[in-house]
């Protein structure tokens, strides 16, 4: 456990895209036995360094030595030849199939007669789970499983191929806190046996219960390799956010909101599923509400109870002092509730339909004319809408999926804006957006709260949230651990540190 | 393309180049069925001017024999463009045409017509309840739907024939004019009439494509996406059913038999009109246009003396040219 040689070693490794560089000169060791934490901020190069050691990338400059011997990866079969296991965040299994199968897909041991034999798959799979301490059956089919045994069906297929070094990509991030806890001790188990591991991670509190070192990287450059008994969770907040200038996402200070009485939205104390636990906060008319968490806290769950998505199992939800039924997404509209959903591209849009049908799908009955849709009334109206949200399109007939990332997502707030809504929902609205229309964007909602619109912000990208935000709920395993006005927190610093809960 | 566009732009100005821009913009694909229809179209023409393929005759008899499947297969738009299938077509119609001509012949000619539509209504019910409410896929309800309503059709009259012998029955849903237009003829037209103003231009129709298009956006945007797929095959097994008086009226009598296999035709009719098998995008129209370039393939290979299992051969082989030049990309 305690050998000092390094299990895999990166060497001064660069690697540019289309002439931006995307990591300079990192070096990076793991090693054998060690739990060695891997964070950054978005964009440091994280993803594009574990790629590299995957082989789904090529390094433009440097070297990878595995075991203390120079080796070439350029595939993905390379690295597992080399001893390199991935534990992907989204799982790469299959779920018809059982999960011996899974784990030698593509592997399967073979009897005398060259047919695979099913019997030994068995047999390796119980194997290599007795040795990970773990309890799962091996002729389950993946699909009938919960997410925790994918995962453990994950590690079991890296062990299987021999793997001596895993990467774990936010391994907690889908699941509850006892299978958390069982992770932990598996990981622990692993490193006693001499696996390395290589752990991406945005808990602080889980960095330090488990890993033994941490490298932080920033704009693609390392900017330490430490103990982590040797740093505080400040400095690796700070190492992440650094000093960086948003001036365009900058807070600018509002009227203060008109607090009426009466809030225009209400959460009393709704649950739904494990993620969305007794949470209660007031939304009132002209205020933006930012909703701050890690992955997995329940951010974009509580927002598809509040649009009706999901069933409410407990609680009640009020809008404009009435007690509101809201049972599904169109009765939330009714409500005049409206949702900028995640994924704008799988949710928000029909892609292979035209601009402007997209923007007119909600708003058919206000061009309908007797049982007709009249189109030149359609037409006039997305032409606003398209000139309001200043989309850029030749011509509204074009299929939004020729738009880019910025212009789909204007698109989406039009789309929905054009319902005026009361209560406007937005989850991670600048997502693969640029920078120019990201400040647009919140430009946008800063009108549109001036206009007594009464907005909930979503974002895991802090200085976007303190840029917009009146006040900023914590989110922490489905509760609410924080309600702080915007003039209580200081920088994305200490927005970070509520957030980790440390 | 995008690289085209781009450099087009920058190259700019010019009546010309405008005009070439928007042929090269021009989604030509779209109008392949147009263009294969009119090709099709002349090269039978110039070939069999001998035989009388131009004759106003045969061209309202190819109107003619296509009528039901144009009926079917305006139904079947609608199904395909909300990414769903609906295979029990053919064996609907057949035993619609048996449930009218029973009834036809015990009451009378109104209760006849409803005994048909009630099959329609019966199952285009349970196919979009067994889709919409149970989340079974509707390739296998409407597959498992179309061996039940042949053998209910086949059991009922224990596969024999069963006569028409209304005479009004038979000139309105059959052999009769409306004026100096054949019957057949008028109710296809109508079908496409209103299938094409309620998929395009309603509420509706255009609820039915934003389901086929992205039936995750459609939910979250406040569809009832469940609604709409019952909606789709309730009304592709009444239109079905329709058609198998269609069948009734021109034949004379009703048996099981009557649309059997039609569902393939009608598919292959809805997907040459350039509506997308993964449904989001559809139209009417080309599904007319789809039908009749059907009839027209059949018509031309009788004409030019190709024996059935040769007409077979060809007509698979030019629809799978058609629909490889019409597809994406």
């Amino acid at each position: 456990m305690n050998t000092e040689d390094p299990a895999v070693e990166m060497r001064s490794i660069s690697k540019g895209f289309n002439g931006v560089n995307v990591l300079n000169d990192v070096a990076f060791e793991v090693r054998t036995g060690e739990v060695h934490a891997l964070a950054g901020g978005n964009g440091a190069g994280k993803s594009t360094l574990m790629k590299i050691l995957q082989g789904v990338y090529h390094a433009d400059a440097g070297s990878i030595l595995v075991a203390g011997k120079p080796v070439d990866i350029n595939s993905i079969q390379d690295a597992k030849a080399a001893g390199i296991g991935m534990v992907f965040q989204e799982f790469s299994l299959v779920p018809s199939l059982t999960v011996a199968q899974n784990i030698f897909l593509a592997a399967e041991p073979q009897g005398r007669s060259g047919l695979i034999d099913d019997r030994e798959a068995v047999r390796k799979a119980r194997e290599i789970f007795a040795d990970m301490e773990v309890d799962v059956d091996p002729r389950a089919h993946v699909s009938r499983l919960g997410t925790a045994y994918w995962q453990l069906t994950e590690i079991a297929k890296a062990l299987a191929q021999d793997a001596r070094v895993l990467i774990m990509d936010e391994p907690t991030a889908s699941l509850a806190r006892h299978e958390t806890e069982a992770l932990f001790d598996l990981v622990a188990r692993l490193k006693k046996r001499g696996i390395s591991i290589i752990y991406i991670s945005h808990r602080m509190d889980e960095v330090y219960r488990i890993a033994d070192r941490i490298t932080i990287l920033r704009d693609g450059r390392r900017l330490l390799t430490e103990p982590l008994t040797n740093v505080t969770p400040e400095q690796i907040v700070e190492g992440i956010v650094g000093k960086k200038i948003e001036g365009q996402l900058s807070y600018r200070q509002r009227d203060d909101y008109s607090a009426t009485a009466i809030p225009v939205l209400e959460a009393k104390g709704i649950s739904s599923g494990n993620r969305v636990r007794n949470v209660s906060f007031t939304l009132h008319a002209g205020e933006i509400l930012g909703l701050a968490g890690l992955m997995g806290s329940g951010r974009t769950e509580l927002a598809r109870v509040l649009f009706g998505i999901d069933p409410l199992e407990s609680g009640e939800i009020w809008i404009g002092g009435k007690k509101a039924a809201i049972t599904s997404p169109r009765r939330a509209i009714e409500a005049g509730l409206a949702l900028i959903p995640e994924d704008r591209r799988a949710q928000g849009l029909v892609l292979d339909h035209s601009v402007r049908d997209n923007l007119l799908l909600p708003l058919l009955d206000r061009i309908r004319r007797g049982p007709l849709l009249d189109t030149a009334a359609g037409k006039s109206l997305s032409s606003s809408l398209i000139k309001k949200f200043a989309v850029k399109v030749a011509h509204p007939g074009k299929p939004v999926r020729l738009l880019s990332g910025g212009n789909q997502q204007k698109v989406v707030l039009a789309k929905w804006l054009g319902t005026e809504p009361d209560v406007l929902i937005l989850d991670e609205p600048t997502a693969g957006v640029d920078i120019g229309t990201k400040s647009e964007i919140l430009d946008m909602i800063r009108e549109l709260a001036k206009a007594g619109k009464a907005v909930i912000v979503i974002s895991s990208e802090y200085p976007e949230l303190l840029a917009v935000s009146d006040r900023v709920l914590i989110l922490r395993d489905g509760s609410i651990t924080g309600d702080l006005k915007r003039s209580e927190i200081a920088d994305e610093e200490s927005l970070q540190l509520a957030v980790q809960g440390v | 393309m995008n690289n085209s566009t781009v450099s087009t732009k920058a190259s700019g100005g010019g009546a010309s180049d405008k005009f070439k821009r928007t042929l090269r913009e021009l989604d030509w694909r779209r109008y392949v069925i147009y263009i294969g229809f009119v090709v099709v179209f002349i090269f039978f023409a110039v070939l069999l001017r001998d035989q009388g393929f131009l004759s106003p005759n045969n061209l309202l008899n190819i109107f003619r024999q296509t009528a039901t499947i144009t009926v079917i297969a305006v139904g079947m738009t609608y199904v395909i463009a909300c990414a769903e299938i609906d295979l029990s077509v053919g064996s609907v119609a057949g035993l619609s045409s048996v449930c009218t001509a029973m009834a036809l012949s015990q009451w009378g000619i109104v209760p006849g017509i409803l005994a048909g539509l009630a099959v329609g209504l019966v199952v285009g019910s349970i196919n979009g309840a067994l889709v919409s409410l149970l989340g079974i896929p509707s390739f296998l309800v409407t597959l498992g739907m179309l061996g039940i309503a042949v053998g209910v059709a086949q059991w009922i009259t224990a596969s024999a024939p069963q006569p028409i012998l209304n005479d009004t029955f038979n000139l309105l849903f059959g052999s009769g004019n409306f004026g100096p237009v054949p019957g057949l003829i008028v109710w296809s037209a109508i079908f496409v009439a209103i299938g094409a103003v309620v998929l395009s231009r309603t509420k509706f129709g255009r609820q039915v494509l934003a389901t086929g298009g992205n039936r995750t956006a459609a939910d979250f945007t406040g569809i009832n996406t469940k609604r709409i797929k019952f909606q789709v095959l309730l009304i592709s097994g009444v239109v079905a059913s329709f058609a198998g008086m269609l069948y009734a009226g021109r034949l004379e009598s009703g048996r099981f038999q009557w649309g059997s296999g039609d569902e393939l035709s009608a598919i292959a009719a809805v997907i040459l009109g350039g509506t997308s098998l993964f449904g989001g995008a559809g139209s009417v129209v080309g599904t007319l246009f789809g039908a009749l370039l059907i009839g027209l393939i059949n018509n031309g290979l009788i004409l030019a003396g190709l024996d059935s299992s040769q007409q077979q051969v060809v007509r698979g082989a030019i629809i799978i040219l058609a629909v490889a030049l019409a597809r994406k990309k």
